[in-house]
């Protein structure tokens, strides 16, 4: 993988964006860095503009209202300060992918984020999924451990945390999406099968590195949100938050909305979903 | 149709309404107070501005009495004895309240409430002082109907805080507005996480700055009003205010704004607040005999004058000639530069001038961040704040307001909403509120979107009051009619929302 390659040379890592202030990233204040790229493929992605890195086929640039984007020899380039933000771009784009990233390295990461430090118990990284980059991780937890602050990983749980002790040592906690269990459902939603994800939370459990277990529940897709509730509820217990989350259509990509419906899951649905992995003994579960 | 005939005749207006807008339009016939030509020269062109107060001031605009005192010795005038229970130091307190005068005529001041009657309600029953402390607090919300009227509790967790907390969400009343004094070193996590709580479904309360109000008033400070910082046992004079967008229409550059239009209109405010602070003492008969002050409930020493700017955005963005409020003061380091050589100059030439009177101050006047009045529109945004709709992240927000906030000791402060995911995670706003304060921030509002309670400038209305006007009907509280009027011109409703962005995954 071409951005792989690029990135340990350069030691710099694609950031697609920073939320300052965040509420819904783990506990207290704390600053959200999301990675762009991601080794999965899911159908209800709510931003699939992070998948994939930018492949410089200059198609988004013309159609730019504010001209914030240029193509600078066979490279796109973003101009932050004249974008309006108006996501355009990412509309546009056919390959799940951005303009607007920043290949920043750990010390060009801290001088953007160090403002917020007064303010926030922590960061937590995400994407994407930043665990596609567990050197850079090293050196921005550790950096950030001795700023006196927690370090969270949002992961898709793709990544073998089981042959990274290193990177276990310096991170406070993973939140783990486990979003099927039943292989062939897996195997559609996301293009892979689920067993590393699995293992992931097996393995993390053990470690007591388990910050959040988080579940999308689809609607009308009884029997699969059954089995992937029941399994996670089954194994957490008590140990972690389990977070149920709502589908909702927004930002999931037209093609997929209309295989996964257009409707959100309600309320009710997802809260009978709280009170089953409850029953089992995930006494934390929640609804978002 | 006269002025007054107006007033007889608006059904929106209570009956108590109708007297005070008439005792207003009476106070303007008489101009023996004459001001100079200049000054009316500037008023007249909305540069310089009285907020209201009448030609001829007849008691301080702000008075905070000093309650302890009252609990030690009772008031003679109005034949109270000291208090024994919390029933009777209830009641004293709802007697004294309605003898308070102020600029809305109603106390704008409550007193340090969880200090005053924590001795009395440890005494009894905790579920009949909550009960007691429940009527005490509608008596207030029925009687001094007025959003400016305002309590204070903290630095320390208390029963009666906990209690006044509990309350404040039962009722969801907009009076009294509430003000945690929070100092890092004498509030604890627990209790400021459950103002915190309590802020997010009701407003109320806001957090001031301890450490920042001690060192310049001393321990025996009061925040009273919107957010206005003053000295217990005394008060404030006079509130003028310089509309600094309107200052600077004449000048040609911002050096000519500095060097001749601003010096300018300071010393033609200066003047205008030295005619009115003599008035006040020499000529009315407030200093002379009322019972506030024979009796030592304030005393004329510990009143200053309150020296108030406005739009200090809109003047920044004037001067470098920026259009766009987004790329504007706030946002924009360069005008947020120039903001503060303005008020550099301003602070210099308000602290070389001798004032009279203001003897615990040094004979000197402090400077007030005012909120703003219905009618300014989107004109002059509320003291230094950042125009509403053109807000930053809050992070960046909150920068600018720590760079501006310690001019401001006679008050200021910024509000920020919050998205409704919020109310389960308080955790992740103390931080945040804590991380300012050290940093330079003055006062902090917050509210949660959706609430009827809201904060408009620096005062609570309801939402459904608002309604109400609109359907021509009358609300009790006076201030429900700026509330309106700044939504409508001021769009103060509209501004941005800390909410939770979209997170990674579904
Ligand atoms: S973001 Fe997408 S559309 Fe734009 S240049 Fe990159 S790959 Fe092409
Ligand atoms: S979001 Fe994309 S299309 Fe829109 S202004 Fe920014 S770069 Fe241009």
């Amino acid at each position: 993988m071409l951005w792989i390659e690029g990135y340990s040379i350069m030691k710099k890592a694609p950031i697609n964006k920073i939320i300052y202030f965040s509420n819904v990233d783990g506990p207290g204040n704390r600053t959200s860095i999301f990675f762009q790229g991601c080794s999965f493929h899911c159908h209800f992605c709510h931003n699939p503009e992070t998948i994939s890195l930018c492949q410089n086929c200059g198609r988004c640039v013309p159609q730019c209202p504010a001209k914030a984007l240029r193509m600078e020899g066979r490279q796109v380039v973003w101009e932050e300060a004249k974008c309006v933000q108006c996501d355009t771009c990412i509309h546009v784009c056919q390959l799940f992918a951005s303009p607007r990233v920043s290949w920043l390295t750990v010390e060009e990461l801290l001088s953007r984020i160090n403002r917020a430090l007064p303010y926030i118990e922590g960061i937590t990284t995400s994407g994407g999924d930043c665990t596609l980059y567990p050197d850079f991780l090293k050196e921005l937890f550790s950096r950030m451990h001795q700023a006196g602050k927690t370090c969270l990983i949002d992961a898709n749980g793709a990544y073998d945390f089981s042959k990274d002790s290193a990177l276990l040592s310096v991170c406070d906690g993973i939140m783990l999406d486990v979003k099927a269990v039943l292989p062939a459902w897996h195997q559609w939603l996301i293009g892979q099968a689920p067993d590393p994800v699995l293992r992931n939370l097996d393995f993390l459990l053990a470690q007591h590195k388990l910050q959040e277990v988080r579940t999308v529940i689809l609607p009308g897709q009884e029997e699969e949100n059954k089995a992937t509730v029941q399994y996670v509820a089954h194994r957490i217990q008590d140990a972690c938050d389990y977070k149920i989350i709502r589908y909702r259509p927004f930002g999931v990509k037209e093609a997929y909305q209309k295989e996964l419906g257009e409707m959100e899951t309600a309320v009710e649905e997802a809260e009978a979903y709280v009170r089953l992995a409850q029953s089992l003994g995930a006494s934390r579960a929640y609804m978002v | 149709m006269s002025d007054a005939l107006q007033v007889i005749q608006d059904p929106t207006l209570t009956y108590r309404q109708e007297v005070l807008a008439l005792a207003r339009l009476g106070e303007a016939t008489d101009h023996s107070l004459v001001y100079s030509d200049a000054y009316y020269a500037a008023k007249a062109k909305g540069a310089l501005c009285d907020l209201n107060e009448g030609p001829m001031p007849y008691r301080p605009r702000y008075i905070c009495p000093d309650y302890k005192l009252l609990f030690q010795k009772g008031c003679d005038f109005l034949q109270l004895d000291p208090p024994r229970d919390l029933l009777e130091a209830v009641n004293v307190l709802e007697i004294f309240y309605c003898h308070v005068p102020s600029i809305t005529a109603y106390p704008v001041y409550l007193g340090d409430l969880d200090k005053l009657l924590e001795p009395f309600v440890i005494k009894e029953d905790r579920a009949y002082a909550k009960k007691v402390l429940g009527l005490f607090l509608r008596n207030i919300d029925r009687v001094q109907t007025d959003s400016f009227v305002h309590a204070d509790i903290g630095p320390e967790d208390s029963v009666t805080g906990r209690i006044l907390l509990e309350l404040t969400e039962e009722m969801q009343l907009a009076i009294p507005n509430l003000t945690l004094r929070y100092d890092p070193e004498r509030t604890s996590d627990d209790f400021a996480l459950a103002c915190v709580k309590c802020m997010l479904k009701t407003a109320k309360p806001s957090f001031a700055n301890h450490g920042m109000f001690t060192r310049e008033w001393g321990e025996d400070y009061a925040i009273a009003s919107c957010y206005n910082g003053l000295k217990i046992a005394g008060g404030g004079f006079t509130l003028p205010r310089m509309r600094l967008y309107e200052c600077a229409l004449d000048a040609k550059s911002p050096e000519d704004f500095l060097e001749n239009e601003l010096p300018k209109y300071i010393d033609l405010q200066l003047e205008y607040m030295d005619k009115r602070v003599k008035f006040i003492v020499e000529e009315s008969s407030f200093f002379k005999t009322n019972f506030l002050v024979t009796e030592g409930f304030v005393k004329q020493e510990n009143f200053t004058g309150m020296f108030g700017v406005v739009g200090l955005a809109e003047c920044c963005n004037h001067l470098l000639g920026i259009k766009d409020v987004k790329q504007g003061f706030g946002l924009n380091e360069e005008a947020t530069q120039l903001g503060l050589r303005i008020m550099d100059a301003i602070e210099k030439r308000v602290s070389e001038h001798v004032a009279p009177y203001c003897d615990a101050f040094d004979h000197r006047y402090r400077l007030h961040a005012q909120v703003g009045i219905d009618s300014d529109g989107m004109d002059d945004s509320p003291g230094t704040r950042i125009p509403i709709g053109a807000e930053p992240c809050m992070l960046d927000q909150l920068e600018v307001n720590e760079k501006f906030h310690p001019y401001f000791p006679t008050g200021t402060g910024d509000i920020f909403k919050f998205e409704e995911t919020y109310i389960k995670t308080p955790e992740a706003i103390l931080p945040i509120i804590k991380a300012s304060l050290a940093r330079g921030l003055r006062y902090f509002s917050g509210y949660l979107e959706n609430n009827d309670v809201v904060r408009v400038t620096g005062y609570l209305v309801k939402k459904s009051e608002i309604e109400k006007l609109r359907q021509k009907k009358q609300s009790l509280n006076q201030v429900t009619l700026f509330g309106m009027g700044a939504q409508d011109g001021g769009h103060a409703l509209d501004r941005r929302i800390q909410h939770h962005e979209e997170s990674a995954h579904q």
